[in-house]
């Protein structure tokens, strides 16, 4: 298109003092960046750092309160998100935003249907949106449903539908989050074909790898401000990663293994049916039913699952997200009900209900805090209080004793660095990597014969994930055994004494994490390297 | 504390807002009715001219509240888990009757049988609450549905027993059907000698002031205690804040679910007591109706805690003590119905307003006091 070599003249998007404060704080401070036309320019920053209101304030969710933006040369202002893709700003969320009920093709023209006497013309969005795939190399079924599509799929979906509204520029934002290894190769291809369509593509990201093999350029945010851009010819992954952070790095890297021969939790033949709990008929045992369930074809969340984890030991369960990950910790936690064995320390916990699990000594980390984890709209002491509640320091009688637990709360804002003006204070107040903190520091209390972690240092800055990582390490030097699940590789590999990789339900290969790569490990994630494979 | 003094304090601001834009509202409503708001606003304030009738306006206007208190204490306990028992209203009706008919069965020294009176009221409505929790935790029913419908069955059942099973002498000439009348042992005793303490007559209509406000002042202090204080309203509060989070941390659903409807109950079934331990002396076929509702919007109105529905009970009944005055004032009496509507309604948008500026503030506080230390941090 003749516009496009015109703009190449022009930067695709020139961001000039942007400034945006919230009451108490400023979010962003004289953000200075210039995309060219058809390249991918990468925004890197911690979690924190401004990332996510700046890219608000591109995509029209927010007004800068100084600052000029302009596009393709000209200066504009957006009052809301429509006015961003009316100049043809397209966003592809972090979590996708598509009805799992519709069709590829239902979910790209949603909002933006194109009709025929006002029926919905679906033989014109099918065009449309096959020359769109053709032009960009984005495969997709257009008749496939949502539901039956995997993360990938899903993510170019997204950005078809972006593709769809007449975006020239794309801002992807933390697109790799969610993708295994190969997924993400995948979309780099994808963005390169757009780029070499004359796409502009904005790509925000903390993985500094993924930013050095994709990007044309760099910009580094730290706290709220543009630090540096930079060619990223000119830059290591470290160097990139010590802009980001102002010092020095901190690794998962475990030292010397502390695993004992005790076995703190012994989990067998754990089995979970995917339409309800049904209990097992009488007199037959678990692997004849088992065996009968396979034989059914019935699906499984969790298909004869068993591991041990001992004393000081960590082990890392590997796994694309919805493969059983979470049926697990509620299996463990004794919130979903399951077929097969639970021990703790030799004793048989299966039939305990999850308070009484919590009191004899499990810790559980969950992967959504917010979900699982706190209650946003109380004070931190009583969050300290939570899963707590018939323990000491926080019960006395049928009393909360508050005195105490405000006094261990103040303990744990010492000891896990939780940055907070008080122990009154809500904890919705607090950034999430306090909020982790506190989860963690409380979680640790009472001390925990068993942790598990799922993903414990998800959303969290790197200062703030150095701090957990520490805390994992010294309680398993301590003889506690953990069960890390996680979808950050380097932190699986890293921390774990052993890997476990779960598939579809079923725990389809142990691997030794000294000798793993992050790719081998997506290649049994996705099922794309079968059979098991004993260290 | 001063966070907690500053969210009280806004708490407060918005209601006064809403209630000042309720009376503006009622206000245009009361001139499209024809009349001045002036004199309606007069009439609110109008307890009689002679000392006895003030009297009898203030013990009016008291003895309206208890129950509203206690209903909006009932539906304030299944709210704060967010749970919604809709069958307030039934459960107060059927443990009324229930515990009419039982206590006019004996004769025992008074504390004795006020005791029994109330154990048994307390316990048929925690009864009748556990159909609809039990329907909740084994077949998921909801329970605003099938509390409704148990409303319908309690209303007619009642209904049904004063005229047939429970039913007791008709005096001659007497329209209403009623239940045996109770022993003098039986009626509780009331506190017109606190008007002798402000040099005023003793109120005479519908036996004076109550003394069940005793029992509803103190049964407010337990609640409180008992919300704030101890394991199970912490479990009440971690269910009602996050579901999945108190779930995860050992609190059982079902049990918490079945608790707190059958104490919502067993609270509901004490709503009638005041009636007919001060006054009636019996259930009779006009009974008061409509406590129940009312008591949902009294314990929106008080946020479920009970200072605020304590309060809110109160306003409630200043208004409805204006009935009499306001047809007076030649104002049609339904005014009062439109404030109280008006009311809640502003009540709780001013109340989601100030909620989510106290949390703003909340935050914007934390971060200032945070941002003097820089947020980045580094652990070697």
């Amino acid at each position: 298109m003749s516009a496009d070599t015109l703009a190449t003249a022009k930067p695709a998007v020139e961001l000039e003092g942007i400034t945006k404060r919230f009451p108490g704080v400023v979010a962003n401070h004289d953000i200075r960046i210039t995309v060219r036309p058809g390249t991918v320019h990468a925004i890197v920053g911690e979690n924190g750092a401004g990332k996510s209101t700046l890219m608000k304030i591109l995509y029209g969710m927010q007004k800068p309160d100084e600052g000029t933006i302009k596009v393709n040369g000209t200066e504009v202002g957006f009052r809301t998100p429509s006015d961003a893709i009316e100049v043809g700003i397209g966003m592809v969320h972090q979590h996708f935003m598509l009805a799992d009920n519709f069709t590829v093709l239902e979910n790209i023209v949603l909002g933006a249907e194109p009709t025929n006497v006002g029926m919905l013309d679906t033989g014109r969005a099918r065009r449309r949106i096959t020359e769109l795939a053709v032009a960009h190399g984005l495969r997709v079924d257009p008749d496939a449903l949502v539901e039956d599509l995997g993360v990938g799929d899903r993510q170019r979906v997204e950005i078809l539908k972006v593709l769809y509204r007449g975006a020239r520029i794309l801002i992807l934002d933390e697109p790799t989050a969610v993708l295994v290894p190969q997924e993400v190769e995948e979309l780099f291809q994808n963005l390169r074909e757009l780029k070499a369509e004359g796409l502009t593509v904005i790509f925000i990201s903390h993985k500094l790898d993924e930013v050095l093999d994709i990007a044309d350029a760099i910009t580094v945010i730290r706290r709220g401000t543009t630090v540096a851009s930079v060619d990223p010819g000119d830059v290591t992954a470290r160097q990139l990663a010590e802009l980001m952070v102002g010092s020095e790095l901190p690794t998962p890297e475990t030292r010397e293994s502390t695993v004992t021969d005790t076995v703190a939790l012994k989990v067998a033949n754990l089995t979970m049916e995917a339409d309800g709990h049904r209990p097992l008929p009488k007199g037959t045992p678990l692997s004849t039913y088992v065996a009968k369930l396979h034989e059914e074809g019935a699906r499984l969340l969790l298909d004869d699952v068993s591991f041990e984890i001992r004393k000081g030991e960590i082990l890392g369960i590997a796994g694309v997200e919805g493969n059983g990950q979470s049926e697990l910790i509620e299996a463990i936690m004794g919130i979903r009900p399951a077929h097969g064995t639970i021990e703790l320390a030799g004793q048989d916990i299966s039939g305990w209900s999850t308070l009484k699990r919590r009191e004899s000594g499990v810790g559980y980390i969950p992967e959504d805090r917010h979900r699982q984890g706190l209650l946003l709209e109380a004070s931190l002491w009583e969050n300290r209080v939570l899963g707590h509640q018939t323990r000491a320091p926080a019960r006395k009688g049928i009393w909360i004793d508050r005195r105490a637990s405000r006094a261990d709360t103040e303990r744990i804002v010492k000891d896990y660095d939780v940055r907070t003006p008080g122990v009154e204070t809500l904890a919705l107040a607090l950034s999430g990597g306090n909020q982790q903190k506190l989860i963690v520091g409380r979680e640790m209390s009472g001390e925990p014969a068993f942790l598990i972690a799922a993903h414990p240092t998800r959303g969290v800055d790197v200062g703030a994930q150095a701090a957990i990582w520490d805390h994992l390490r010294n309680a398993r030097a301590a003889g506690l055994a953990v069960l890390l699940i996680s979808a950050d590789l380097d932190e699986l590999i890293g921390l774990s004494d052993s890997l476990q990789v779960v598939y579809r339900g079923r725990l389809v290969a142990a691997l030794d994490p000294s000798d793993v790569t992050p790719e081998r490990l997506g290649g049994y994630m996705t099922g794309a390297i079968a059979g098991t494979e004993e260290t | 504390m001063p966070a907690g003094l500053n969210r009280a304090l806004l708490t407060v601001a918005g209601v006064i807002v809403a209630i000042v834009l309720a009376i503006a509202i009622c206000s245009v409503a009361i001139i499209i009715a024809g009349a001045s708001p002036l004199d309606a606003m007069g009439a609110f304030f109008d307890f009689g001219a002679t000392a006895r009738t003030q009297s009898n306006g203030i013990a009016a206007f008291l003895n309206r509240a208890v129950p509203l208190f206690i209903a909006g204490l009932a539906v304030a306990v299944g709210f704060r888990m967010n749970l919604f028992n809709i069958g307030v209203e039934g459960q107060y009706r059927i443990a009324a009757i229930c515990a009419a008919y039982v206590g006019s069965t004996f004769t025992a020294p008074a504390p004795i049988q006020i005791a029994v009176i109330i154990v048994v009221a307390a316990a048929v409505g925690g009864l009748y609450a556990l159909i609809p929790a039990v329907m909740k935790v084994t077949r998921g029913v909801n329970e605003v549905i099938s509390t409704i419908m148990l409303n319908y069955i309690a209303i007619n059942l009642a209904a049904f027993l004063v005229r047939g099973p429970f039913a007791g002498e008709r005096a001659e000439g007497q329209l209403s059907t009623t239940t045996p009348e109770l022993s003098e042992s039986a009626m509780f005793p009331d506190l017109n000698f606190v008007f002798d303490g402000f040099g005023l007559p003793a109120p005479t209509r519908n036996g004076g002031l109550w003394g069940f406000l005793i029992v509803a002042a103190v049964l407010g202090v337990v609640i409180w205690v008992v919300l704030e204080r101890t394991r199970f309203g912490f479990d009440v509060k971690a269910s009602g804040l996050n579901g999945p989070a108190a779930l995860a941390s050992g609190v059982n659903p079902k049990r918490m679910v079945i608790a707190a409807m059958v104490l919502s109950g067993a609270i509901a079934g004490l709503i009638g007591l005041p009636e007919i331990l001060g006054d009636k002396g019996a259930y009779n076929s006009n009974f008061t109706a409509g406590l129940g509702f009312l008591g949902i919007a009294v314990a929106l109105l008080g946020r479920n805690k009970p200072v605020g529905i304590a309060v809110a009970a109160l306003l409630f009944a200043f208004l409805d003590r204006a009935q009499g005055p306001l047809q007076f004032a030649d104002i049609p009496p339904s005014v009062i119905t439109i404030i109280q509507g008006t009311i809640v309604l502003l009540v709780v948008v001013a109340n989601e307003v100030t909620k989510r500026i106290a949390l703003r503030l909340e935050e914007r506080r934390a971060a200032q006091e945070l941002g003097r230390n820089t947020p980045v941090e580094v652990t070697a």
